[in-house]
Parts: structure tokens; C-alpha cells; sequence
């Protein structure tokens, strides 16, 4: 037997197991948006059948029809876009500033600021939900009545209790830190010669050579933004500053048609596959990197 | 301002730091001082009495426990009474009658013993319980989630055409959010029409198979656990993967010249080289477990029979839907206690590791 062929016998059960593992994970998410061009009579026949996976006749795109004229998901979707947004730009920024003073700049205490966040790495949100919910609920916000001043008590219904909460983090401080310090500092000092401040080296050299990070940090903001969860349904009651899972969640509770819930959380589904599918290896990296942490 | 020779100017440094501080301080730290703060009183969200300070109020009424044993009923001749069940006991109103150090306390988890009942009794049965189930819950996750993943990013290390692709497909419900995975697998696992039952009465030809999932309290933690690991499982393959990638290949190429097959291959270079990544993984998993919250929310809101609350849903419970913040956060103060000894734990096996 040549060696080639020998090499691909021997990886055969591997091969299967590895088309196995792949039916059993990609089959959840292609059953919710097989299901959500169905009709609802046609979800269950022949379940276990691949036939159920291929677009026939039946399909058409009346439940996405139907979810967008009867329910609040454009505008759920417009806050979630804005929240996503903001949090990614807002984060990026704040959190990649901190990482250059702390890897580049010389100043008393940076030792323990940096120990503190590699500590509140490992805080999981849950713990600080209630005792937050508590806090934003005494804050004031600024506005503007009758051409003056106001400031109203409680940050609840509003999309800011939504982002800037969730601005710095602790996880996108340290990848930015850890991408800084092995940046080359011939760069920094080239800058110096030439007379830039920290600011000017930190907008014209440090950040124009980031991307790969800029990228990771995105999409990590990214993901979390979009697939909040607990924090919305304590802090937003209305429909006004709703965002999209807690409006799936309570579409899902509402409505009794599978196809038009399954071609919802299809329409939720896809930005952040989209994300994922485009900036895949950064991804990758990323998720990655963190293992390092450990 | 002059400026200390070797350092940054102060201005300069506030500058960049000071954003993210004030909004760590301000949105981290803050938090957890408020809800050490809030656990000796009686704050509520929005309440018409004023906050009082209430002591240890909050962590009596939360970690209050007796343990108590019950005698089984006994007829006129002193023979224990029988029926279809075993045993028959007094009810829990008719022991608490007896024993008046009782008042105010309920069953959290009973067990029998011989020929009597050992019931653990506690002013907030449910804490227990939801504490239970969480460590339950990630004793169930733990082995099914880090398995899951350590085979994955064996089969995806492989060289082998078209392992990208696997890998992307085994990623693809780590970005799916918890709420949708939670609401597709609702579907899946309905009794009389979900996908799962039909495969199971197909496999084994019994067209009564198959559970009732969400339904059953003995079923219902087990089928989180299942979705919350096809969930989770490519997060932690990635993590294992670049465990896999930084070890070397000559450790290999010594162990098959020394004969290694395989499996000793992989029990005495790929296992010793995932130390570390391997406590990662349990510790970071574990983490997860213990915030178990969504897919109960979603999937059975606690229940059925309060088989799957969780302590963070006990805290929501709490804290939020009953607006008591005190006792919310006292629920909040004793997770993050576990958290703690869980992060800590990490550290101490992984210095460990590194004696070694």
C-alpha cells in the first residue's frame, strides 16, 4: 500500500467522528432557520429526515413577513445596533488607553492597577448585577427642560444603562497590554526624537499598528454586547430601550407560532455570525490568547 | 508641574488612565463595597420606608440551617406505620408543632436513614437547593463540556482537509446567544415532538421513548447541562487547541522513536503538556457553571419543583423581581465568596504545576 493511501485509511475514523461532531452541532442552528421558512403544520413532519433541511416549495419567507410588521424588532434591532456600537468604539478606546499607560508609561502604582485587573478578570457579572441594579438606580442623568439644566434620579428605560456600564473591560485592557508591551520601542523612541507627546504617539504610531488586537477587542465587545441578557430585563421595562434578547425572550413567551419564533431568532442570530464568519481568525486568536491568561 | 525625572507627566497619565479607572471604580469596585454594604441592611429598590440596618439579619434568615430527625408514625400497638411508599412520617407542620426552636424553619433536603427521617431545615430552603443544583449542575457540565471539548480539538489538531471548516461549525454556537440556544433547544427537546425524542424512539423502536426533558425534575438540570455544553463546548476547543499547538513536536518524535503508540503518546506528552490549560479550562468552565442563569430563565424559570434554580436565579428572584436588595446582595456577597475559593483554587494548583 502506498504511504498516501495508508495516511487517509488511517484518518478515516477520524474523519467520521469529525462529520459526526459536525451534525450534531451544526444541527440545532440549521433546524432554526429551516424551520423559520416553514410553515408552522410543516416544522414537525418528518423531523428526523435531511430532506426536512432542503428549501422545497413550502418555504417561503412569511414568518420574517410577519415578525417584522407584528412585533417591535426593528427598533429592538436599532437599539441593540446602537448599544453594540457604541460599547465597541467607547471600549476600544478606554480600554487601550488604560493598556498604553500601563505598558508604556512610567508612573507610580502602575504595578497594583495592573494586578487589579487581571484580578476583576475573573468576577463574572452575575455578582456585581444586583448590587449594580441598586447603583444605577440612585444616578443621576442630565437633561434639558424648558431650556434648562435637569437632572433626573435613576439611569432605568434608557440605552446608556445599557453601554456605559460596560465600556471598560477588564479582559480588552488585557489584550490591549499584552499586544502593547511587544511592540517593538524603537518605534516609541523614533516619535520622541521627532518631538511627539504621548498623545501623538499613541493616536499616530501605537494605534495605526494595532489592528489584529483592535480587531479581537471588537469583536469580544462585540458578542457580549449583542447577547445581553440579564442586565436589560432588570434595568429596561418599556419597549423604548429594549434590546434584542430580552425582545426574543419575551416574543417567545407570547407567541405560540414556532416558525415566526424560529425566523426571529434567525434574524437575531445572524449579525453575530456574520461578525464571527468574517473576522474568523481573529477570533480564533483571540479566544486563544485568553487561554494564556490561566 | 515638574516632572519627577524618569516618570510620565501626571496630567499625561490621568489622561489615558483615568477613563477606564473611573468607570472600573465606578461600575466594578463600587458595586461589590454597595452590596457588602447593603447585606446589613434592609435597602429595597424602591420602598417608602426608610433603609435600615438590620445586622446579621440577612445571612441568618439566608444561611439559617438545623439538622433534625423524625421519627416515623407509630400505631396504638408501637408497630411503624407502612404504606405503598415505605415508611410514613408526620407531616413537616405536625414536627414543627412539636418543636416550637423550629418556627419559621423548612425542609430543604431530606434523606432516610435506618427506620427514621434526617431532614436538613433551613429559613431559606430554596437557597440550599438552588445551591445544590448549582454545584449539581456544573458537577454535570464539567466532564460533558471539557471532554467534549479536549476531543474536539484533538480531531480539529489533526491534518486533515477540511478541518477549518469543523472548526467553524463547532465554534458556531459559542457566538449564538444563550437566549436563542436556549429557545431552539426548548424545541428540541419537547416531549411528544422535539427532534431529540423522535431520535430516540427511532433508535430504539419504543414509541413511548424518550422523556419529558424540561418537564421532569430529574431530566430537567441533565438537559440544561446537555445544551449548555453544545453551547459552550467550542470556546474551550479553541483554548485546548492552542494548548495542543504549544507543545513541541519533538516530544513526539522521542516517544515514537522509544515506541510510544498513540494512546501512551497521548497519556504521557499531550496530557502533562495541557496542565495548565487544563486547569483553565475547569476553573474558567466551572465559573460559568456557577453563573448558570439564562437557560433557566428561558428554558424552565426554576422549576419544575425548583429542580433547577440556581443561586444567581435566587438572587434575581431577590435582588430584582422582589425588589429586596439586601437580601439580594447578601446572595450576591456569599457567590462571589465561592467564586473566590474557585479562582483561588486555580492558583494553588497551578503554582503546583509549576514546582513541579
Amino acid at each position: 500500500m502506498t504511504r498516501p493511501i495508508r495516511h487517509t485509511l488511517l484518518r478515516l475514523p477520524m474523519l467520521l467522528a469529525m462529520c459526526a461532531l459536525g451534525v450534531v452541532f451544526a444541527t440545532p442552528l440549521l433546524f432554526m432557520f429551516a424551520a423559520s421558512f416553514k410553515h408552522d403544520d410543516a416544522i414537525f413532519a418528518n423531523l428526523a429526515s435531511w430532506t426536512s433541511y432542503v428549501p422545497d416549495a413550502g418555504w417561503s419567507l412569511a414568518n420574517y413577513a410577519a415578525i417584522f410588521e407584528r412585533s417591535n424588532l426593528p427598533l429592538f434591532l436599532l437599539n441593540s445596533t446602537i448599544i453594540a456600537a457604541l460599547v465597541v468604539v467607547g471600549g476600544i478606546l478606554v480600554n487601550s488607553m488604560l493598556a498604553f499607560s500601563l505598558s508604556r508609561m512610567r508612573w507610580r502604582g502602575r504595578g497594583a492597577v495592573l494586578a487589579v485587573v487581571v484580578a476583576m478578570m475573573v468576577i463574572p457579572f452575575e455578582v456585581i448585577a444586583i448590587p449594580l441594579l441598586s447603583l444605577v438606580a440612585r444616578l443621576p442623568w442630565p437633561g434639558v427642560e424648558a431650556g434648562m439644566l435637569t437632572w433626573r434620579m435613576g439611569w432605568f428605560n434608557s440605552l446608556h444603562v445599557q453601554i456605559i456600564p460596560f465600556l471598560a473591560n477588564a479582559f480588552c485592557v488585557f489584550l490591549f497590554y499584552q499586544f502593547f508591551r511587544d511592540i517593538p520601542p524603537e518605534l516609541d523612541e523614533a516619535a520622541k526624537m521627532d518631538g511627539a507627546g504621548p498623545w501623538a504617539l499613541f493616536f499616530r504610531i501605537i494605534l495605526p499598528n494595532s489592528g489584529p488586537v483592535i480587531a479581537t477587542a471588537a469583536i469580544v465587545l462585540f458578542i457580549a454586547a449583542w447577547n445581553q441578557y440579564l442586565w436589560p430585563i432588570m434595568v429596561v421595562q418599556g419597549e423604548a430601550a429594549r434590546p434584542v434578547q430580552p425582545g426574543i425572550q419575551q416574543f417567545f413567551g407570547r407567541s405560540n407560532s414556532w416558525g415566526q419564533i424560529m425566523a426571529y431568532a434567525s434574524v437575531v442570530t445572524l449579525p453575530v455570525l456574520a461578525v464571527f464568519l468574517v473576522f474568523q481568525r481573529q477570533f480564533v486568536a483571540s479566544v486563544a490568547g485568553s487561554g494564556i491568561k490561566g | 508641574m515638574k516632572t519627577i525625572l524618569g516618570r510620565d507627566h501626571p496630567l499625561a497619565v490621568s489622561g489615558f488612565a483615568g477613563p477606564a479607572l473611573i468607570l472600573f471604580g465606578l461600575f466594578v469596585l463600587l458595586p461589590l463595597l454597595l452590596a457588602a454594604a447593603a447585606t446589613f441592611t434592609n435597602h429595597r429598590l424602591v420602598s417608602p420606608e426608610p433603609t435600615r440596618y438590620v445586622g446579621f439579619d440577612n445571612y441568618t434568615r439566608l444561611l439559617a440551617l438545623q439538622v433534625t430527625t423524625v421519627a416515623p408514625l407509630r400505631d396504638a400497638t408501637g408497630e411503624v406505620q407502612r404504606d405503598d411508599e415505605g415508611l410514613r412520617y408526620p407531616t413537616w407542620r405536625q414536627v414543627r408543632q412539636a418543636r416550637p426552636e423550629l418556627a419559621g424553619y423548612r425542609p430543604a433536603w431530606q434523606f432516610e436513614l435506618g427506620e427514621r427521617r434526617v431532614v436538613l431545615a433551613a429559613t431559606d430552603p430554596l437557597f440550599y437547593r438552588s445551591l445544590i443544583n448549582t454545584f449539581l449542575f456544573a458537577l454535570l457540565v464539567l466532564p460533558l463540556q471539557c471532554g467534549l471539548a479536549l476531543g474536539l480539538a484533538l480531531l480539529v489538531n489533526q491534518r486533515v482537509a477540511g478541518r477549518i471548516l469543523f472548526r467553524t461549525v463547532y465554534f458556531a454556537p459559542v457566538v449564538t446567544s444563550m437566549v436563542v440556544a436556549s429557545i431552539v433547544w426548548s424545541f428540541l427537546l419537547n416531549t411528544d415532538r422535539g427532534l431529540i425524542n423522535e431520535l430516540l424512539r427511532a433508535v430504539t423502536g419504543n414509541p413511548d421513548a424518550g422523556p419529558d426533558w424540561l418537564g421532569e425534575s430529574s431530566h430537567a438540570l441533565l438537559a440544561i447541562a446537555i445544551m449548555s455544553a453544545w453551547q459552550g463546548a467550542g470556546f474551550q476547543m479553541l483554548v485546548f487547541l492552542a494548548g495542543l499547538q504549544s507543545i513541541s513536536s519533538e516530544l513526539y518524535e522521542a516517544a515514537t522513536l522509544m515506541g510510544a503508540n498513540a494512546w501512551q503518546r497521548f497519556i504521557h506528552v499531550t496530557l502533562p503538556g495541557l496542565r495548565n490549560t487544563i486547569v483553565f479550562v475547569l476553573v474558567s468552565t466551572m465559573l460559568m457553571a456557577f453563573g448558570l442563569f439564562t437557560q433557566v430563565d428561558v428554558m424552565t424559570s426554576g422549576g419544575p419543583l425548583d429542580s433547577t434554580t440556581t443561586v444567581v436565579y435566587h438572587a434575581v428572584r431577590s435582588g430584582f423581581r422582589q425588589q429586596d436588595i439586601g437580601y439580594g446582595s447578601t446572595i450576591t456577597v456569599v457567590f462571589f465568596g465561592i467564586v473566590l475559593l474557585v479562582s483561588l483554587l486555580q492558583r494553588v494548583l497551578l503554582a503546583k504545576g509549576a514546582r513541579q
